[in-house]
């Protein structure tokens, strides 16, 4: 802090001046109004975090050890949750199990699409601001109901199997047509295809990466001899990985949430082929209102959630590269 | 003499090379370009399409015949109830929304990133862990509290929470606010400028890109939010776009899909026109913070 301003706010007065009662009286009056203008500035989200997290947080981990109905009430049944999804409830296994299969497939392709078109995109040609644009046009309205709805249409939900966009593409090219919400092995593509339709905040989180590679690093691969594909290994792909780490994790974490685009889809069909956890946890809430048993499977999802991205964490040591920070 | 003309005949060499490498590339990023919107212009073509080309001609991206009475059609809604109300609820649930979330952002993040007090660091680093809370633990028990309070089939529960601001906002206009030169506080401070008047004076013109984006996620989120409106909004007169564009298409039989599509048509509108007016600040927002699209 600069001396005149010090002086003059009274933070830090001359000491020889003072005596430490009187310091410490005035530091302690100054530190009670930036206490109470402190709190006063942080107090909306203050607030608002007992009311609508602390609160229910604690509700939620009570529910959880109860067979709370909405309508009918509950009471306390220790670990028979838990128990019920782990050994008795079929449809939570499925869940699982689409949950799983969505993540380990959806995730990876998203963001190798996302690293591959990010690379294309890294280079000062002409026009490179728009294709980025329209790139990113999908990722935009993404998230919304129309799209989800769009999507079905085009792989000819609604017993269109025949008549979808996609499948006449297939047809044209000489192939047998599918009937991609009939069969569970291709219901999940339909959602895992629109995952990757969506690639575009990863590649802008990898396209903003790539401009901060230093280019002295560049022409120095290159004095050395370096080709292509030897600076893409050798230079961008390991400068990246901190980045390429950070896009996991998030995506990861939203794999596991995914929730409107099957609601609205697939709805978790065929023969819960693409029962999402979300979906299956918003059904036992919400359409059978069987709300501590939900409460349960969110707080498993939690933990399930919290492992990989610790396992994430721990082997991030093996192949993230981060470079030494000097001051 | 001849080495000048063997480096003329090099250049040129490389010259054409670099030509059919650039031909190269933009033929590649048209066809994904081309690949990346199809989806989005066949929505709007079959919005414009006599109902029996839109299954009969299905890949066309040209309708044979601009049939605008498609969206005069699905602007009907059902049960009774316009796209008028649905679009007025949303609008309603975006713009409070938004508004309630980037003011309240910003004050926290004022009292988190330019004012010391007790605890500051404590209570910031609680704030960025509830990042991590996934929505389904917080949603049953919120619904049985609002259910309490009789706001269920009201705009209240998707609105009041947002009075506490948004975390990642908050996390961000922090950040944005650690970037203001101090020294702007102090020379504030010197005039007899309060803290609550070096917020309002010096920070809040200071940060205006950061609240614009803010603003923009903030409502597009919300635009495309389904599962809030989903749980909270029962009554057809309440539901939103995105709940009445599930509901009409849910129905099972749709005479005219050129209706619906129309109807899904116009709920992007709002999405596409921010992203045409805000691209830079959306494309910032993603490539400095991470924030999701």
């Amino acid at each position: 802090m600069s001396e005149p301003s010090a002086v003059l706010t009274g933070l830090n007065p001359p000491q020889e001046t003072l005596t430490p009662e009187i310091r410490a009286k005035r530091k302690s009056k100054d530190f009670k109004r930036n206490n109470l203008v402190g709190y006063l500035f942080v107090s909306p989200w203050l607030i608002g975090f007992f009311l609508f997290a602390f609160i229910p947080i604690a509700i939620s981990l009570y529910l959880a050890f109860t067979n709370y109905h909405l309508l009918r009430g509950g009471e306390w049944v220790g670990l028979a949750n838990f128990e019920r999804m782990f050994t008795s409830d079929i449809r939570y296994g499925r869940s699982i199990l689409a949950t799983f299969k969505y993540v380990i497939l959806a995730v990876p392709l998203r963001l190798v699409f996302a690293l591959a078109v990010a690379l294309l995109l890294n280079t000062k040609r002409r026009g490179v601001y728009w294709f980025r644009a329209a790139y990113y046009i999908p990722s935009v309205i993404g998230g919304s109901v129309a799209v989800a709805v769009m999507w079905r249409q085009l792989f000819g939900g609604d017993g269109r199997v025949s008549e979808g966009v996609i499948n006449t593409f297939i047809g044209v090219l000489g192939f047998e047509r599918i009937n991609w919400f009939g069969n569970p092995d291709t219901a999940i593509w339909t959602l895992i295809l629109l995952a990757i339709w969506q690639f575009g905040s990863p590649m802008l989180i990898f396209l903003a990466g790539l401009r901060q590679i230093p280019s002295e690093l560049y022409e120095a691969a290159s004095i050395d001899g370096a080709h292509g594909w030897q600076k893409f290994w050798g230079v961008t792909l390991p400068l990246l990985t901190p980045i390429i780490f950070f896009n996991f994790i998030m995506q990861m974490i939203a794999g596991f949430r995914v929730f409107t685009q099957a609601f609205v889809i697939t709805g978790g069909n065929p023969l819960d082929s693409t029962l999402f956890y979300a979906l299956y946890l918003y059904r036992r809430a919400f359409n059978d209102f069987q709300m501590g048993y939900a409460s349960a499977m969110a707080w498993v999802l939690l933990l399930i959630i919290g492992f990989f991205t610790a396992i994430s964490f721990r082997l991030s040591k093996y192949w993230v590269f981060y470079e030494t920070k000097e001051g | 003499m001849e080495q000048t003309l063997d480096f003329s005949a090099y250049k040129r060499h490389q010259r054409r090379a670099a030509l059919s490498r650039s031909i190269f590339y933009y033929v590649g990023v048209i066809i994904l370009a081309i690949v990346m919107l199809y989806p989005v212009a066949w929505l709007v073509a079959s919005s414009l399409k006599p109902a029996e080309e839109i299954w009969g001609n299905v890949t066309s991206l040209i309708p044979g015949a601009l049939h605008f009475e498609n969206y005069a059609e699905g602007w009907q809604g059902f049960g009774g109830i316009t796209f008028q109300i649905f679009f007025g609820n949303s609008f309603l649930h975006a713009g409070v929304g938004t508004l309630f979330t980037v003011v309240s952002s910003a004050i926290v993040a004022y009292g988190f990133g330019r004012v010391k007090f007790r605890g500051s660091k404590i209570w910031f680093s609680i704030m960025l862990m509830t990042l991590m809370l996934p929505a389904q633990i917080l949603m049953i028990p919120q619904y049985i509290i609002f259910n309490e309070l009789g706001w269920v089939n009201t705009f209240l529960p998707l609105l009041i929470p947002r009075l506490g601001g948004d975390v990642f906002f908050i996390f961000m206009i922090v950040q944005f606010i650690r970037g203001i030169p101090i020294e702007l506080d102090e020379a504030a401070m010197i005039d007899g400028c309060s803290k609550t008047g070096i917020f309002h004076r010096i920070i809040l013109p200071q940060i205006v890109p950061a609240l614009v984006t803010a603003a923009i996620f903030s409502f597009y989120w919300t635009w495309e939010d389904f599962l809030g409106p989903l749980v909270y909004l029962q009554n057809p007169e309440m539901y939103t776009v995105a709940l009445a564009l599930r509901a009409y298409t849910d129905v099972g039989s749709i005479n005219n899909w050129g209706a619906v599509f129309a109807m899904l048509t116009l709920s992007l509108v709002p999405v596409i026109l921010i992203f045409v007016f805000f691209q830079r600040y959306l494309v910032e927002g993603i490539a400095t913070t991470g924030l999701k699209g």
